[in-house]
């Protein structure tokens, strides 16, 4: 492995992400909320949503971590507006599976497939999670809650 | 002063001797742990080949063997630390379980609500965290002696810091996340002015200078072997041969003791009292190579070699644009921590690692130094002996490339 596999992880889309992520803001109205936390590399989000029935109306985060984790977290606030949350697991699934190396559909994952170059980094796969796994949490639970990964 | 032959010493680690995605490994991580040379790591083989069994017991050819190498081992320590006795050296797991020790053994029992123990900002979790919780436990108070932008101790107010209630004052002699050397023969005396008992961390500090505990007239000074070049779970805890006679044990078992019957249980002298249970011999035997290793070359060798490298280092990235060094003591040891403009310490280091430089990228269990800061980490690349003028290039060519790629 040498450089090239570098722009596999780092591709346009994540350093664009990372520069100006979408949906970087606290949201007032927000129904759902939780905090994640990676310890160990001092990664923390706060992912904001708001549920209208089952759809997810409005989603968006604030917080700091490294280019994988911001990109991730911006990524997934676009992907998810609008879905229904059943959507939203389909599409959280699918995310797992493509950095665990597992089967993917190409059509569910859309974008979000430039996030597949962080199976080949191990060690980064939990920055590139964080942020599904407090969204997750957040449609979960009703209250605040808090999301840590290692 | 020898000139050292770094290329004849790296071919004592074999672990140094690799490539890393076709680049050669630049091993940077000291800090965090070390490399070991073949002579320590034959010194554990040949025991375990050799000589392995029980020590302090058997009457056998093999215990008296064994006992000989680990009681041979302790001598090497006294001798390192300049101790006045083997008595006041105590195997241990490492300097973390040492000042459990101390905490517990020394500390719990004279703490009372209201009393201080005294450390400072940039210590280790390890020199925070047994504090932190003995003085939960009792109703005591925590107190910290700040530090400034340089990542220096401000000592300005330090004479007010040192009260009738403080009970022991726990400092580092190095940062592990800034590299700064504190001064702390000059602390030490100034808490025995006061009556206060001292225990130094060297955890950070014996790999990269002598040490002499009777110069630093130190109560306590512990360090773990792991990062000077010994195996893991191996360390020692020295402690003034009168302060640690005063002392409860620390866990109770075998070999702690003289005599045990269910009425009573009489403990064993020092530094016995304090080692319950088979101890890490091979550790400890591994320790002892480590140490003759070091010495075979001469510590102060290895510092002057060292400060060039850390001295070419920091002149190096401060030549780069966009690139900050967190923490600039007057006097430093072995550490660069730095942040690199708009990118986060942990990509740095996964960019690093594919050019076959090894750093750590992250808080390096000294939250409250990141938390100073303002930042959520740093990327620390931090030397030894067996580093060379090339590695340094090459950490920069590192930095470089990151800054390429996130241009």
């Amino acid at each position: 492995m040498s450089g090239a596999d570098l722009r596999d992880l780092y591709q346009q889309v994540i350093m664009d992400h990372n520069k100006k992520p979408r949906n970087f803001r606290d949201m007032a109205d927000a129904n759902h909320l939780a905090h994640g936390n990676n310890p160990l590399c001092g990664d923390a989000l706060v992912v904001y949503v708001k549920l209208n029935g089952d759809v997810i109306e409005d989603v968006s985060f604030q917080g700091s971590g490294c280019a994988i984790s911001v990109a991730s977290a911006s990524l997934m606030t676009e992907a998810l507006k609008g879905k229904t949350i059943a959507e939203a697991d389909a599409i959280y699934q699918q995310v797992h599976e493509q950095m665990t190396g597992g089967e993917v559909d190409a059509a569910t994952l859309g974008k979000l497939e430039v996030l597949g170059g962080v199976k080949e980094f191990p060690a980064r796969v939990k920055c590139a999670t964080l942020s599904w796994h407090t969204m997750h949490s957040a449609v979960e639970n009703d209250a605040d809650s808090e999301v840590t990964t290692e | 002063m020898a000139k050292l032959d770094i290329q004849a010493i790296r071919q004592d680690f074999p672990t140094l001797v690799q490539e890393i995605y076709g680049f050669p490994l630049a091993y940077l991580d000291n800090a965090a742990t070390s490399q070991k040379p073949v002579q320590v790591i034959d010194a554990v083989a040949d025991y375990y080949r050799k000589d392995n069994a029980n020590v302090h017991r058997g009457v056998h050819q093999l215990s008296q063997r064994a006992t000989d190498a680990y009681e041979g081992a302790r001598a090497k320590v006294r001798d390192f630390l300049n101790a006045q006795s083997e008595k006041e050296v105590v195997f241990v797991r490492g300097a973390t379980e040492a000042i459990n020790l101390v905490a517990h053994s020394f500390v719990r029992p004279m703490l009372k609500p209201g009393d201080e123990v005294l450390i400072s900002h940039m210590e280790h979790h390890a020199n925070i965290v047994p504090w932190q919780m003995l003085c939960d436990e009792v109703g005591a108070n925590l107190v910290v002696i700040p530090m400034t932008e340089r990542g220096e101790l401000d000592l300005s107010g330090f004479d007010d810091l040192l009260t009738s209630k403080t009970k022991i004052m726990a400092v580092g002699q190095v940062s592990n996340a800034l590299g700064t050397i504190n001064p702390v023969k000059m602390m030490t005396e100034k808490a025995h002015a006061k009556g206060i008992p001292v225990l130094i961390d060297g955890a950070q500090a014996v790999p990269h200078m002598p040490a002499d505990v009777q110069d630093l007239d130190c109560d306590f000074y512990v360090f773990s072997g792991h990062k000077m070049f010994a195996p893991t779970g191996i360390g020692a805890l020295y402690g003034k041969q009168a302060v640690l006679e005063e002392m409860v044990p620390w866990q109770g078992g075998g070999d702690m003791i003289l005599s045990v019957s269910f009425e009573k249980t009489q403990y064993n002298e020092l530094p016995y009292k304090f080692e319950a249970g088979t101890p890490n011999i091979a550790g400890a035997i591994g320790l002892g190579a480590a140490i003759d290793y070091m010495e075979s070359i001469g510590i102060e060798t290895l510092a002057s070699y060292e400060h060039e490298l850390l001295s070419y280092a920091t002149e190096q990235v401060n030549e780069l644009d966009g690139v900050r060094i967190i923490g600039t003591a007057q006097h430093k040891a072995s550490v660069l921590s730095f942040l690199i403009e708009g990118v986060h310490p942990h990509d740095v280091g996964t960019i690093f690692d594919q050019q076959g430089v090894a750093i750590r990228a992250g808080h390096h269990c000294a939250q409250p130094v990141m938390q100073y800061f303002g930042i959520p980490a740093t990327a620390r690349a931090s030397f030894a002996f067996y580093n060379t003028m090339e590695e340094v290039d090459a950490l920069m060519g590192s930095i470089r490339k990151v800054q390429e790629l996130f241009a």
